[in-house]
């Protein structure tokens, strides 16, 4: 097996050395009748010629998003990532070096992870941001407990705008630790319900923007509202890459920061891995979940960088860890600073822009169909449209067209009572031609 | 009043009805630089025993039971003020933690003289 | 003190400065179609200066790769990290989950469009059930101890289906991963921690003591994080089964005994599968990994949504938790996809046949090093055969003033990364080894020559060789206590280079 170097002499010379008869004398404490004699039935080695066939087989069984007119986003984004980001990704040095916990021979990883935190704290505009989580969701979900740990509250409030699978995965890990969600009806803007909601129980208010249905908020008020009854305001978000147009949650005195990552540097892989980013008011930094670097120097006196504020992290703390997080999303994270590097403020600018106007085009080119309304008045990237037809079955045969039109709300949430709305975005990667496809599309389904 | 001491290597000092309590020059030793401590509250009242204040090393973090029950009238400024170091310099005397209300004057009297907890920390 | 250079430079080794103090606004790296200038978002837009920099292509592929010339990696050395399983990556795993088939696609395609994507996950749940003789694997875990959280969850899921949300109390052994007290924590559980015997195990006495009507759960890892297995796995199974409560098993070190042990066999009811360890998908840096966890008969209905269902032969999601008896939901997607392609890749290339080759070189490694190295440190449980890790500590060098964090620093100075320090934490001063199958017989023996050096150097009271160690690497000594105390976790303008300073003094 080309992987594995021992030869049949050498075990059996190391065998020698060991004292042992056979490998089995090693396995000498499993149970009686639990170590198996035979194989496990399933195929048995097989050449890289063979398994990249059976791959490459099933990876033409889908449709990938490049080969149709793609206007999915819903939490995760089509963007183009430029070629150094993988090269630089797959050198050996970051993509098999361990969690950097010798500081001494992983400054390339720590470094790196010192100006993503830098990184991430400016576009955010956050005191402070930990080395990641494994995505915006778990992100999201980890900002609750946070928020519950910091005030001694249990009450946790999201607003209807938030993506309905962040406020499922928070509920799971937050109902576990006995605190309360209140979920408010999901809607295209409802910043006066959220205000309305706060009371002198609440944790954390949890607002997203863009939400779910693209609508950009200013979130000072709810911010100001928040503060004046001691709980936190948590701003999480799906598509980072807005911060280069819009302010982010940090200019609205949010006290924590949190979203997806993927749209910088990450392909879009099914859905993982992705990075979540995660940024907080620098009081509440002992409460933070997950790994950080910080900067020191070495016994010559160098600059250097070491994870640090450890004692927080379970491998010290245990059962009283802020978080059971025992990972960063390294890699990803890593090509999220990679690409921020290339693009600059001036790229990231740029290229949000150029996202801006594709769904300026994108809005307006659907506004035009019969039985389409556009629903977002504020946007990004990404708009919800109501049509006359159910969503589901309108993805569904633009689908067959070559057309991924987006998704459809009731699929996110089919509780919502939205069995009409579509969630639609546009990013540098459409054509006019791909927005020309939709419109058309669109305008023969609803016909 | 002499110090009394845990098995939890906090000690405490009784003046009157107010009971100063640290940690002892054996566990300042064993945890190392301290980087940071948190402190209770004024006015916070504990049983003996409850977790009541935390004081971490760059590598590890030690809970800081309260020896005795009492109020916490009074945290040292020394430390909110974030001046670590001292508590490695002088953990029996400036670098004490917090001076508590006495609930139970009696429950110092249990605990363990200057002797007895040297022995204690010999046999460790 | 190292030799000064004028460039600050060392041979092939490059100073590299932070992107912040060499990058610019107005620089950068791509080149985009110029925006039109339309803008629809009036006041929402942002104002003030990001102070984000970039820079060009050339400058940014010289700046990544001069910082991972200061990493060490297992495509370098020996990697001999316990309890963290670094070994060979095949580059084909990295091809695979490239295809344009998998990369490009998005979690909420229509179903119609990623049947193969679908495919892939199922073939991974067979492989992984299959292996393990469990009966369900829930993907979506993203890693390890999210792996642990979800296994969890469904034991207090089923806990309160059987009306019995009273259990609260979870028993963990001493030398548990950090990790099994933390997520027992985070899913409202309490903690009572059950001691360990003088060979390294689970204390059974102990633990029956422990149990009660109030017990939901027993977490044992297995092999443990001594290196050794649990022998009496089956009566632990049995008793906490009879107690009414469920068996988490912490598969972390599972690579030991895949192929050759099924951890259904044992009574397990939920196991995480680090997929960056047994099957070998990248460690990165520190992530991403994938936490896949096998799940028992009575604990598989309460698996977290999404997951897939068949109809007529078609595949189609569940994607969500009204109306069945699912917990929850983990992550906002399906897991990660891109561990998962790596994965099947590297499993269907060894094959049942080299899986269970995979334990049985790994643990022959590690009891080859144990053999080379019992003479020469203190193995505390080294009488019997260990698994895949070798556990050392520093008693016998200790008298001498040379302690694990010195043998570990004077490793790097001999271009190994060391093993684990510290950990167990049952242990006092442990070195937990693990080689890993993929180490040819003449790099254990290159590293066994080492260890024994550095005892020798040890033993003959060269105190000073170790305190100052290491002196080869890209930098000393780090002082993790200034950086502690006075957190510094991001660059800001105006900041200066402390090496520079202290020159400059």
């Amino acid at each position: 097996m080309r992987y594995l170097p021992l030869t049949d002499a050498d075990r059996k010379q190391m065998l020698g050395v060991i004292g042992a008869k056979s490998i089995d004398e090693l396995f000498a404490d499993v149970p009686k009748g639990a170590l198996l004699k035979d194989l496990v039935d399933l195929p048995k080695a097989q050449g890289e010629i063979e398994v990249h066939r059976h791959l490459q087989a099933l990876a033409e069984k889908n449709t990938p998003a490049g080969r149709t007119a793609f206007f999915l986003g819903g939490g995760a984004y089509r963007h183009h990532v430029p070629a150094t980001v993988d090269h630089i990704i797959q050198r050996s040095e970051f993509l098999t070096a361990y969690t950097p916990y010798q500081p001494e021979i992983a400054q390339g990883t720590l470094q790196a992870l010192y100006e993503f935190q830098s990184q991430v704290a400016a576009l955010l505009n956050m005191e402070v941001s930990n080395a990641s989580m494994y995505d915006g969701s778990t992100a999201c979900a980890e900002a609750a407990m946070m928020a519950a740990r910091v005030t001694k509250r249990k009450k946790i409030v999201f607003s209807g705008g938030v993506h309905p699978h962040y406020v499922e995965t928070a509920r799971t890990a937050c109902e576990a630790l006995g605190l309360e969600i209140v979920a408010l009806p999901a809607a295209v803007d409802d910043e006066a319900a959220v205000t309305n909601e706060l009371s002198a129980d609440v944790a954390a208010v949890i607002v997203q923007s863009p939400n779910v249905f693209g609508t950009v908020t200013d979130l000072s008020k709810i911010g100001e509202a928040a503060n004046a009854q001691g709980a936190l305001m948590v701003a999480t978000f799906t598509e980072c890459l807005a911060f280069g147009l819009i302010e982010p949650g940090g200019a609205y005195g949010a006290d924590i920061v949190c979203g997806e990552g993927q749209s910088v540097g990450n392909a879009l892989n099914f859905g993982g891995p992705y990075v979540g980013l995660f940024a907080v008011k620098e009081k509440y930094v002992r409460q933070m979940p997950g790994r950080v670097a910080g900067e020191t120097v070495d016994a010559d006196g160098q600059r250097g960088f070491v994870l640090t504020l450890s004692t927080r992290e379970q491998h010290i703390r245990r059962e009283k860890a802020t978080s059971n997080i025992c990972t960063n999303s390294g890699l990803c994270q890593l090509a999220w600073t990679i690409h921020m590097t290339l693009l600059g403020e001036k790229g990231l600018r740029q290229l949000a822009q150029l996202n801006h106007e594709k769904a300026i085009a994108l809005a307006d080119a659907l506004a035009d169909v019969r039985g389409v309304e556009v629903l977002t008045k504020r946007f990004f990237n990404e708009i919800a449209v109501r049509t006359a037809k159910p969503a589901q079955g309108i993805v569904d045969a633009l689908a067959q067209k070559g057309v991924i039109a987006g998704v459809a709300m009731s699929r996110l949430d089919p509780s919502a009572g939205m069995d009409d709305v579509l969630i639609t975005c546009a990013t540098e990667m459409n054509t006019d031609d791909d927005i020309a496809a939709y419109a058309k599309a669109l305008k023969e389904a609803l016909a | 009043m002499t110090m009394r001491y845990t098995k939890d290597h906090e000690w405490v000092r009784l003046d009157g009805d107010v009971a100063t309590v640290g940690i002892t020059a054996y566990a300042a030793e064993q945890l190392g630089d301290v980087v940071y401590a948190e402190l209770p509250a004024v006015g916070k009242s504990f049983n003996q025993g409850d977790d009541m204040a935390v004081v971490e090393s760059a590598k590890t973090a030690s809970d800081v039971y309260a020896p005795i029950s009492g109020e916490v009238v009074e945290a040292n400024a020394e430390i909110t003020g974030e001046n670590w170091q001292i508590i490695n310099e002088a953990p029996q005397a400036g670098g004490w933690f917090v001076k508590l209300k006495a609930a139970d004057k009696g429950q110092i009297d249990a605990l363990m003289d200057e002797a007895a907890y040297a022995d204690y920390v010999k046999g460790l | 003190m190292k030799p000064e250079t004028t460039s600050g430079n060392r041979g092939l080794l490059q100073a590299e400065p932070l992107i912040f103090e060499t990058g610019g606004a107005d620089n950068t790296g791509v080149d985009l179609p110029a925006p039109k200038g339309e803008n629809r978002l009036g006041v929402l837009q942002r104002k003030a200066a990001l102070d984000l920099p970039g820079l060009s292509e050339p400058e940014t592929m010289r700046h990544f790769v001069r910082l991972s010339q200061k990493n060490y990696a297992i495509d370098l050395g020996l990697f001999p990290l316990g309890s963290c399983t670094m070994k060979h990556n095949p580059r084909l795993n990295e091809r695979a989950a490239r295809f344009e088939g998998f990369a490009d696609l998005h979690p909420l395609q229509p179903v119609s469009t990623v049947q193969g994507a679908l495919e892939l996950m199922d073939e991974l749940a067979h492989w992984l059930c299959t292996m393990t003789g469990m009966p369900a694997v829930a993907l979506s875990p993203k890693a390890g101890a999210h792996g642990e959280f979800c296994g969890m969850l469904a034991i207090k899921a089923a806990l309160d289906a059987r009306g019995e949300g009273h259990r609260k109390r979870v028993l963990v052994p001493s030398s548990a991963h950090g990790t099994n007290p933390a997520t027992a924590a985070a899913c409202g559980f309490s903690v009572d921690e059950v001691p360990g015997t003088d060979d390294g195990r689970v204390d059974i006495g102990a633990l029956k003591a422990k149990l009660g009507p109030d017990v939901a759960a027993v977490m044992v890892t297995n092999p443990n994080t001594c290196g050794l297995f649990e022998r009496d796995v089956k009566t632990i199974a049995d008793l906490i089964h009879e107690a009414g409560g469920y068996f988490y098993c912490d598969g972390a070190n599972y690579n030991a005994i895949v192929g050759r042990v099924r951890p259904g066999d044992l009574g397990v009811d939920a196991m995480h599968i680090n997929l960056h360890k047994t099957f070998s998908t990248p460690h990165g840096g520190g992530g991403p990994g994938a936490g896949p966890t096998v799940l028992s008969a009575a604990l598989a209905p309460f698996a977290p949504v999404p997951h897939i269902v068949k109809h007529a032969g078609v595949r189609e999601l569940r994607e969500h938790a009204a109306g069945t008896q699912a917990f929850g939901r983990m992550c906002a997607f399906h897991g990660q996809m891109g561990m998962f392609t790596r994965a099947l890749t590297y499993m269907l290339s060894h094959g049942s046949d080299g899986l269970r080759q995979v334990a049985e070189d790994a643990v022959l490694n590690a009891n080859y090093l144990l053999a080379r190295l019992k003479p020469h440190f203190n193995a505390p449980f080294g009488d019997g055969p260990c698994m895949h890790e070798v556990l050392l500590d520093d008693s016998s060098i200790k008298p001498k003033g040379v302690e694990t964090i010195d043998m570990a620093k004077a490793l790097l100075d001999e271009g190994y990364h060391p093993f684990t320090t510290y950990f167990p934490l049952v242990v006092h001063g442990a070195m937990l080894i693990e080689p890993t199958e993929t180490e040819p017989k003449r790099e254990l023996d290159r590293f066994a020559d080492v260890m024994i050096a550095l005892a020798e150097r040890a033993n003959a009271g060269e105190v000073e060789f170790f305190k100052q160690a290491p002196r080869l690497a890209p930098l000393r000594r780090l002082d993790d206590t200034r950086a502690a105390r006075q957190p510094k976790l991001r660059w800001r303008r105006g900041d200066n280079n402390p090496g520079a300073m202290r020159a400059a003094e």
